[in-house]
């Protein structure tokens, strides 16, 4: 017997963006914020939580301008946020490759993308500061990809009949990152930021209704430690490890936002999951993460399955013309470039039919011979050298001999907590950022965006919203003493100890293994209302399981990864039931989010703009009790909804 | 692809003031096509059950590019693969019955924490005294005013690939950073964005890096060796030269 699903309904959410021509609306609304001056700045602190694409450039673009930065984050170096493996490159509309490219189709090209769920201002701005970016870490002397005349080369991505893509080699987001860290520890030089590695968030501090600071647990040593600020800022990235295999690092989760969420913040779309079409396949169940081949890589590589079903030979023995390219065969215009829920969604069906390859029959091919035979291997190899090594480290197989397997994996969440147009959450002071948040990306994600989003937030729009909401608000000061601090660690204390003290039979690996193949068979590329009624009921079997046999051993005063993981399940475990909840509410497919009762004739998203053309924003109402829907209606008054088709 | 029985010895140490010594525990069943660390996490899963504290192990991106992981296996930092980390390193290069020695990355300016892991902040404070371009948000021309030959934007890029792990600390007889200071210095003399504080940024972080108690190079290339993004000793013979050039306030 399947629960039901419930929820309330409760009062709108307004967005706060601006009107008028799209095209000035940022201006406008910079032009309206308050400024605080270079000599009130440095009576502020301010926390930003991660040091990832948003977090670093946050941080040090806040420092720079004068304020005091906290700057927190996991790992044991802020150079080392998951930003750092994202591959393939970053967008920016320059137009450097004069092929017609330009702020709008950029804004177009996202908006669609997006499949119709995301705001067109937001979108817009993110459009618009997009060159600004690429200004920005030229400057910092990131190495970019160069033509030979010395200028900056591009290549394509998923979605987009332009190229508009800049790159270093396949480490994209690896420069992108050492540039923003470098940024960020001039300003620990100067004196203007303070960096806190290992530290973990476990609390937000909300005095009188504003964000005051938080509360981590060092790692190393276990202490609790509270830190007050004027507002702070999160940058902790996506919760795609609720999966347990994703592309997202062992040390990526949802804590830090959901523990927000906990505390006031509504969160955005929770359902809304990217399934990145490219990844390495499954291979066995000791297997802890899954591993992306750059989207990057469909410029040049060809997708292809055999025609006949459960053809076992060789790819290299089966003929041309026993060969299905198709992605090329059903998308002619976009081909191998479709965006990624379109092919991740391919990927699925021609394996469901029979038509995968490699051991499991979860794969398909990606092939590059092709391209190798029209301009060598060397040109392969200087473009993507270091992703066809990696693949060769993992299966032991050479790309540049037989052609990759692939097939889709967890890499990316569009959803997030929910913010204003100045990236303020529904707490004051508490603004959040990148993939943190749920803002410009819709339902689904292009490729080369995330950077181009982190970097967005972080550089060019938290450093003109943050000033106004701090003239505005000018917060009294509180410091750590206070009771909300004090309070808030005994709890943060007690929860830790409770994770230790359950001393169950299964280990935390095992219950989040099982909670990941539970969301993604039934909270995954695919889902139907009956699979989701039947995920909660054991969503909620599990969290129980978990807080009555859950094993973690060793203690709370020292470095205790395991005590670390516990916590984080403890929180997708909560999340899951919420993600659950939203992906059965919105009774429409689109983007990444499928719901089988909800396609076209020939099989693609149906989305329904009548009844859901808007945000879903859930507020947190307890353990028990049912989240309540606050909707955020979306206006398009430049690009009209249509049925997206890349055909 | 047939399982594996491996013994492992690993080095266990509570803290960083606490005495040190190697547990061995044997695993059965190691599939090949693990990578190094998911073995570890099975021998974990295994310790746990037995109601054991786990080994602590430094991870995160599992994909060789975040520089999180260290290890240094069979003596050698990252295993005895070629350019590659521990996270990259698989199974399938061992052998059935093998007895693998697991140690931290061992240097003075690199404590250990606990078990196999260290703390490498070290490296944090060099980047701090000069290891980026000073140039605020905002600030930046347009891109393409600044051409870079194709060439030298690669050469830059080939010292730019360090994922700061410092495997080429723990390799190095001195314990010497020459090979992580030496590729950011590199990278920015070899682009026109660096040439301001070209002298400044080589003086200060050399400074910076005596001052953590790294040792002095002396040429043996074992960092090349272990780097797992193959970053080349030119780039300390680069270092070492606009050193010379600045200290002299030739450069």
């Amino acid at each position: 017997m399947a629960t039901d699903i419930t929820w309330k309904e409760g009062k709108p959410v307004d967005g706060k963006t601006p009107d008028g021509p799209i095209e000035t609306r940022w201006q406008r609304h910079k032009d309206k914020l308050k400024v605080v001056s270079p000599a009130n700045k440095r009576k502020f602190t301010i926390i930003v939580v991660g040091t990832g694409l948003a977090g670093a450039s946050a941080a040090a673009s806040l420092a720079e301008l004068g304020y005091n930065v906290l700057s927190f984050c996991i790992q044991d170096s802020p150079r080392r946020a998951h930003s750092i493996a994202a591959q393939g490159g970053i967008n920016a509309a320059k137009n450097y490759q004069n092929d017609n490219d330009s702020v709008w189709r950029l804004f177009y090209d996202t908006i669609k993308g997006g499949d119709f769920r995301a705001r067109e201002s937001n979108v817009y701005r993110l459009a618009q500061v997009s060159a600004n970016i690429i200004d920005q870490c030229v400057a910092q002397g990131v190495p970019f990809a160069r033509e030979y005349g010395g200028l900056l080369a591009n290549r394509s991505f998923g979605g987009v009949l332009v190229s508009r893509t800049f790159y270093a080699r396949g480490q994209t987001g690896q420069q992108l990152l050492l540039g923003a860290y470098g940024a960020l520890m001039r300003q620990v030089d100067l004196g203007k930021a303070k960096i806190f590695p290992r530290r973990e968030m476990l609390d937000l501090v909300v005095i009188d209704g504003k964000a005051r600071g938080i509360v981590v647990r060092n790692l190393v040593n276990g202490n609790i430690e509270s830190y007050a600020a004027d507002a702070v800022v999160l940058c902790t990235g996506g919760y795609g490890n609720i999966y347990y295999l994703s592309t997202n690092a062992m040390n990526s989760n949802a804590t830090a936002v959901w523990r927000c969420h906990k505390r006031g913040a509504y969160f955005g779309n929770p359902c809304f999951v990217q399934i990145h079409p490219t990844c390495i396949p499954v291979s066995g169940d000791y297997q802890s993460k899954l591993t992306l081949m750059s989207e990057s890589l469909r410029n040049d590589g060809r997708v292809w399955v055999p025609k006949k079903k459960g053809d076992k030979r060789p790819p290299t023995e089966i003929p041309e013309e026993e060969r299905d390219y198709y992605l090329e065969r059903m998308y002619p215009t976009y081909g191998n470039l479709v965006p990624r829920d379109v092919a991740s969604r391919a990927a699925k069906r021609m394996c469901d039919e029979g038509y995968g390859v490699g051991e499991t029959g979860r794969a398909v091919y990606l092939d590059f011979s092709d391209a190798i035979r029209r301009l060598g291997e060397d040109y392969i190899r200087d473009k993507y050298g270091n992703l066809f090594e990696m693949y060769e480290k993992i299966t032991g197989e050479n790309p540049y001999k037989v052609p990759m397997r692939i097939y889709p994996a967890v890499h990316y969440v569009m959803g997030g907590l929910w913010v204003d147009y100045n990236l303020m959450s529904t707490i004051p002071g508490l603004f959040v950022l990148g993939e943190a948040n749920f803002s410009d990306h819709g339902a689904n994600r292009l490729g080369a965006s995330a950077l181009m989003q982190g970097l967005a937030d972080g550089y060019f729009i938290i450093p003109y919203t943050m000033g106004d909401y701090l003239a505005n608000t000018l917060p009294e000061k509180v410091d750590t003493d206070h009771p909300a601090f004090k309070d808030s660690e005994k709890e943060i204390q007690a929860y830790v100890d409770r994770l230790l003290s359950v001393n169950g039979k299964r280990t935390v690996r095992e219950i989040h293994r099982e909670l990941g193949l539970l969301m993604w068979d039934k909270v995954g590329m695919a889902r139907n209302a009956q699979g989701l009624k039947e995920a909660l009921e054991k969503i909620r079997q599990l969290r129980e399981e978990f807080w009555t046999n859950v094993r973690v051993t060793g203690s709370s005063n020292t470095l205790n990864k395991y005590l670390e993981f516990a916590g984080r399940v403890a929180d997708y475990l909560e999340l899951a039931e919420l993600m659950a909840i939203d992906a059965y509410h919105r009774e429409e497919s689109c983007g990444g989010h499928f719901r089988e009762e909800y396609q076209t004739p020939e099989g693609e998203a149906q989305r329904n703009d009548e009844k859901f053309s808007y945000v879903a924003a859930w507020e947190y109402q307890g353990p028990q009790d049912p989240p309540v829907l606050h909707k955020e209606p979306l206006k398009f008054e430049y690009v009209k909804p249509t049925q997206r088709s890349y055909k | 692809m047939s399982l594996m029985t491996l013994h492992l010895k690993v080095w266990r140490q509570a803290g960083p003031d606490q005495p040190g010594r190697f547990e061995t525990y044997t695993l059965n069943n190691v599939n090949p096509h693990m990578s190094f660390l998911e073995m570890l996490d099975v021998l974990n899963e295994q310790l746990i059950k037995e109601g054991k504290e786990p080994v602590e192990y430094d991870n995160d991106c599992r994909e060789g590019i975040c520089g999180m992981c260290s290890l240094v296996i069979n003596g050698i930092p990252h295993g005895q693969l070629p350019r590659t980390a521990t996270c990259q390193l698989h199974m399938r290069h061992f052998n059935d019955g093998d007895t693998i020695t697991i140690e931290p990355f061992r240097a003075r300016a690199f404590p250990v924490v606990k078990d196999l892991v260290v703390d490498r902040s070290a490296f944090d404070r060099i980047i701090a005294r000069g290891g980026y371009i000073s140039v605020n948000t905002g600030s930046a021309p347009d891109a393409n005013t600044i051409p870079v030959a194709k060439e030298k934007a690669d050469a830059a890029m080939d010292a730019a690939e360090c994922i700061g792990c410092g495997a080429c600390v723990a390799a190095c007889p001195n314990a010497s950073a020459a090979l992580f200071v030496g590729a950011k210095i590199s990278q920015y003399i070899l682009l026109p964005q660096g040439q301001p504080e070209r002298p400044r940024r080589v003086l200060r972080m050399v400074a910076q890096m005596d001052e953590e108690k790294f040792g002095a190079c002396s040429n043996h290339g074992e960092c090349e060796a272990v780097c797992p993004k193959g970053i080349s000793i030119i780039n300390i013979a680069r270092m070492r030269k606009d050193y010379r050039k600045a200290a002299l306030g030739l450069l």
